[in-house]
């Protein structure tokens, strides 16, 4: 049995990993699949809580994370499909008519 | 029977989500779409009207296992959010008219991103929270690209997207920790929690950083005025409206239901935010060219304005900014409307100040609307702007945060700058071309003239509105 901490960390190191990944990669997809990593982090989080306190309200949360996700998912990889067909890149350094 | 019985209290959220679903299936039959706006305009119409008898009526209680409440904070956000959106959908029709991009998916979207909003707004559980938070996220990033042809349009899409989806990120967590640290992701439950250990505060401060950014508070507002500028105009004026209304009361019920034992430790962060975000936000407004852009900057400094009035943490605070909200919307959706016109009126695609020389003379109601809503937005007396900065700041001074109502009056002071900058180019510069703008559409012209009055009326009497909660 592998108790709760040990989840715990997993995902506080997987949600790190995630949010740097936001904040350093420079393609809109990496950035979108980086979203994904920190939001499944969540998960696993609140799966471990949910076992642990033997209450299924946060398993209820992570099927509606996982809705959310997909639906993100949808719509997001539509605007970067757009994004490229106008641009012809992903870079999001390249993408700066809108500043100050 | 209970579910039936909690949804005769929950109408709005559910005849925005039948609208939503009904201007779907006009879309797939290609009907006319002056139908559809007229079947969005009266579902939405419907839903504000149902909202104002809830508010009068004046019953409160939980609904669907203790997920929504109804009446009072919830009731009034629900009725300022359905506001909004009616005022948003009879303004639409013209303008995405003109730009070319009138389909009946945009008035789906806007009725289901109304939908989430009024969950959002009434949420008394994280997990409804979340929901209707997401439900209003994923339209919006739809709507602010709608224009896709357009390179600013669809990067203010994906800069909305990306930044937005991150934000969930924290928000999220903040909930999973809540969730581990009081077993439990009801409100009422996390507010009588006793045991605060390090989980509870790690989650306290997630859940902020999430909701700071979707209120758009400095250090976490970059996205929005390259969203704001990006998006079509009066979608635009739906966001800084209704998105940030629905934001803004679940923060009250979040902080005044969840965590209102926790004052002491969230009101010192909340101050630091609200003092960045107004000196920010007016300072770079101060140096816009681009009016749209100054309005993106404007709505930043006014959440903090809004954000004084929850550092106060009190009753009188909160309702201060539930007034103030309201005010906002009918100001800014107004302001809105009229960029939107200048934009489109004879295809110059007008946004910098320059561009608007002389244009007060002609169409001169549209330019004495706009410089109402432009007072109002300084906060000049007798405008509903200003009744609602002084509530904010009133329940500041009564909680002893004398610096924050002070810097709140004197950027307030600053911003009278760049509003008044917007006015001397209307009518006091002159053109280098001569212009002349089209009429506008009749229905368009009195919903600005419309908002204009309430502007005024709920300026003169405040208390027409307050007295409801």
């Amino acid at each position: 049995m592998i108790s709760l901490p040990w989840f715990l960390g997993l995902s506080a190191v997987l949600f790190t990993i995630g949010t740097i990944g936001v904040l350093i990669r420079r393609n809109a997809v990496v950035m979108f699949m980086s979203v994904e990593l920190m939001l499944n982090a969540v998960n696993l989080s609140l799966v471990a809580f949910s076992a642990h306190f033997g209450d299924v309200h946060g398993q209820m949360l992570v099927f509606f994370a996982l809705c959310v996700a997909a639906a993100e998912a949808a719509v997001g990889l539509a605007i970067i499909i757009a994004i490229f067909r106008n641009n012809l890149s992903v870079d999001i350094t390249k993408i700066n008519l809108l500043r100050w | 029977m209970d579910l039936l019985h909690d949804l005769s209290y929950f109408w709005p959220a559910a005849i925005t989500s039948i609208g939503g679903l009904a201007a779907m299936m006009a879309a797939a039959f290609k009907t006319d779409m002056r139908w559809v706006n007229a079947v969005a305009v009266f579902t939405a119409l419907s839903a504000t009207v149902v909202a104002a008898s809830d508010l009068v009526a004046g019953h409160s209680g939980l609904l669907f296992s203790g997920m929504v409440a109804h009446g009072g904070t919830a009731a009034f956000g629900t009725f300022v959010v359905s506001l909004g959106t009616l005022f948003t959908l009879v303004l639409s029709r013209s303008y995405l008219e003109k730009i070319g991009h009138h389909y009946a998916e945009v008035y789906a979207l806007i009725l289901f991103a109304t939908t989430g909003m009024i969950v959002l707004a009434s949420a008394t559980d994280l997990v409804a929270l979340f929901v209707g938070l997401e439900t209003m996220s994923v339209c919006l990033y739809v709507l602010a690209g709608l224009v896709r042809e357009r390179k600013t349009g669809i990067e203010a899409a994906l800069k909305y997207f990306l930044l937005g989806a991150f934000s969930t990120g924290f928000l999220l967590y903040g909930i999973a920790l809540l969730y581990g640290a009081t077993m439990s992701t009801s409100l009422d439950v996390i507010a009588a929690t006793t045991d605060k250990g390090g989980l509870y505060w790690a989650g306290v401060g997630l859940l902020l950083v999430g909701f700071l950014f979707k209120v758009s508070a400095v250090p976490f507002h970059m996205w929005t005025p390259d969203v704001y500028q990006g998006a079509p105009t009066t979608i635009t004026g739906y966001m800084a409206t209704a998105a940030k209304t629905s934001a803004f009361v679940a923060f009250i019920l979040v902080l005044g239901r969840g965590l209102q034992g926790s004052v002491e430790q969230w009101a010192p962060v909340l101050e630091i935010v609200a003092l960045l975000t107004m000196i920010v936000g007016n300072l770079i407004a101060l140096v816009q060219h681009d009016v749209k852009r100054m309005l993106a900057y404007s709505s930043i400094a006014h959440a903090g304005y809004a954000l004084v009035g929850l550092t106060a943490g009190t009753l009188s605070g909160y309702d201060g900014v539930l007034f103030y909200l309201f005010a906002y919307t009918l100001m800014n959706i107004g302001a809105f409307a009229v960029l939107a016109y200048y934009e489109t009126a004879d295809g110059q695609e007008r946004s910098t100040l320059e561009q608007f020389a002389g244009l007060g003379w002609q169409q001169p109601a549209l330019g004495v609307a706009l410089s109402i809503f432009l007072f109002s937005l300084a906060g000049m007396p007798p405008f509903a702007g200003f009744a609602g900065k002084y509530q904010v700041f009133a329940a500041a001074i009564e909680q002893g945060y004398i610096t924050l109502a002070l810097v709140g009056v004197l950027t307030s002071a600053a911003a009278a700058f760049y509003y008044i900058r917007v006015m001397v180019y209307l009518y006091f510069k002159s053109p280098e071309q001569p212009v002349s703008l089209p009429a506008v559409d009749r229905l368009y012209g009195w919903t600005i003239l419309l908002l204009a009055g309430l502007t005024i009326l709920f300026g003169v009497m405040p208390s027409l509105i307050v007295n409801l909660f």
